[in-house]
């Protein structure tokens, strides 16, 4: 093992941390001379913001929202992240009345874990879903709308709130923010920000025929429509064999779930 | 004379962008109007002529005598990212519209590499204290030359009939190639 040369690392840190200091003296003083007096409104948006860059606004920043909101571009509530809070102190501090803020959670709408669904072939090499699914069949699964299991929106998600379980992608409701990140990841298009108290939820996406849904997982949307028939608020609609739901008028009675012969709508 | 042909060399000969593909993320994100694109122009020459400076001097005075050379990096990133973060400050001061226009690319330029790059290779060729400054001052000239004569032709651009298939990025990056086929023309200049 070689000496530590005790001097050498001194010097080091002295010049680096001296060259460190000067620098940050002269910044300082240039932000002095420079100062831009900023709207103190847009300060006070941005402190109930939660920071977190993530851009699920559609802005750039929480930076841009809190300007965007104080020239009145955006809502108050147009933080997804923050929520009823920060939309509620926004509110306050631009003397808007407060507005309801209906938390939302994402959710990948997929049942096709590694036992239920078939796969057609061995892939290997993928580094992310979309590579996958420009893959035969749009993936080794052979449903051809199902999760593909890589989690490119988990490693989208700046909250660690999706995991790959068994080959399909899980929310968790709790960590969830909805920045809707995941939303714009997933090459099949599976993730859908719903209400955070939504009852009942299709876990299924396949646009498939009854029998060939049979064929491929066990645990897809056939398509039959008797959730439709059964539903009495009519929240439940079926376009291209895939049930949904429209949250807005589901009441939360679990006829559905009940009826569903596949059992493919559940309770969030 | 041979300060001139630095110059020369740097911004023509040996380009940053088109040459030496330093700096193509402000080269295709800010190039979509001839002034923005000559403000940013502005703002690397500031940056890399007055960081060439600085960088040179530091490490001929500081690093070479106290056998630091193997921090240059380090140290150069600082001085860069402090002289952005002044541009930064003047900017927003001086000319806020500007200052939104440029948005994210104006921090950026801390990582561009076609500042840390100059540098780098200043001291590579140990070049003393003028010579440094003249090829930053050239080299920033040749992004500023190049980003202004690609917004150009993007304002063209945009009111030609692209084939579908080309629409946007294609378009402009078969631009650039084109241009940097132009620019290899300067080879035999120097």
């Amino acid at each position: 093992m070689t000496e530590l040369n005790v001097i050498a690392i001194l010097t080091a840190t002295l010049v680096i941390a001296l060259i460190g200091l000067i620098v940050g003296l002269l910044l300082g003083l240039a932000g002095k001379v420079f100062h831009v007096p900023t709207d103190g409104k847009i300060t006070e948006v941005r402190e109930c913001l939660p920071g977190n860059n993530c851009g699920g606004c559609g802005y750039a920043g929480c930076d841009a929202l809190a300007e965007a909101i104080v020239k009145g571009e955006a809502k108050p509530s147009a933080c997804p992240v923050g929520g009823a809070e920060s939309a509620r102190k926004i509110s306050a501090v631009m003397g808007l009345p407060v507005e309801d803020f209906v938390r939302k959670v994402a959710f990948v709408k997929c049942s096709g874990s590694c036992d239920k669904t078939k796969f057609i072939y061995n892939y290997q090499g993928a580094v992310s879903c979309y590579q996958i699914s420009l893959a035969p069949g749009r993936g080794a699964k052979a449903c051809a709308y199902g999760c593909l299991g890589e989690g490119s929106c988990a490693k989208a998600c700046p909250f660690d709130a999706i995991q790959v379980v068994n080959g399909r992608a899980i929310v968790s409701k709790e960590d969830c923010r909805a920045c809707g990140k995941c939303v714009s990841v997933c090459p099949h298009n599976l993730i859908e920000l719903i209400p955070y108290d939504a009852s009942y939820v299709v876990r299924c996406f396949s646009q498939e025929k009854g029998k060939k849904v049979r064929e491929m997982c066990d645990a897809g949307c056939i398509g039959c429509g008797i959730c439709q028939k059964n539903c009495p608020t009519g929240a439940i609609t079926l376009t291209n064999n895939i049930a949904h739901i429209d949250q807005s008028l589901c009441n939360g009675c679990g006829t559905c779930a009940e009826k569903c012969p596949a059992k493919v709508i559940v309770r969030q | 004379m041979s300060l001139i042909l630095v110059i020369i060399t740097a911004a023509l000969v040996d380009n940053v962008v088109l040459s030496q593909f330093y700096g193509l993320c402000p080269f295709l994100g800010v190039s979509k109007q001839v002034k923005t694109a000559a403000g940013m122009g502005a703002a690397i020459i500031f940056v890399v002529t007055v960081s060439s400076a600085i960088c040179s001097i530091l490490y001929d005075l500081v690093l070479v005598t106290f056998d630091l050379t193997y921090l240059k990096t380090i140290v150069f990133i600082i001085i860069i990212a402090a002289l952005v973060q002044l541009v930064e400050m003047v900017l927003k001061k001086v000319s806020r519209p500007l200052y939104v226009a440029l948005g994210v690319y104006l921090p950026l330029i801390t990582t561009n590499c076609c500042v840390l790059g100059t540098v780098l290779t200043n001291v590579q060729k140990e070049a003393d204290f003028i010579t440094s400054v003249c090829t930053g001052l050239g080299a920033s000239l040749g992004f500023t030359l190049s980003i202004v004569l690609m917004a150009g032709v993007r304002e063209k651009l945009a009111h030609n009939n692209v084939t579908k298939s080309f629409q946007g990025m294609p378009v402009v990056l078969l631009s650039a190639c084109l241009m940097a086929i132009a620019f290899y023309g300067f080879k035999s200049l120097v």
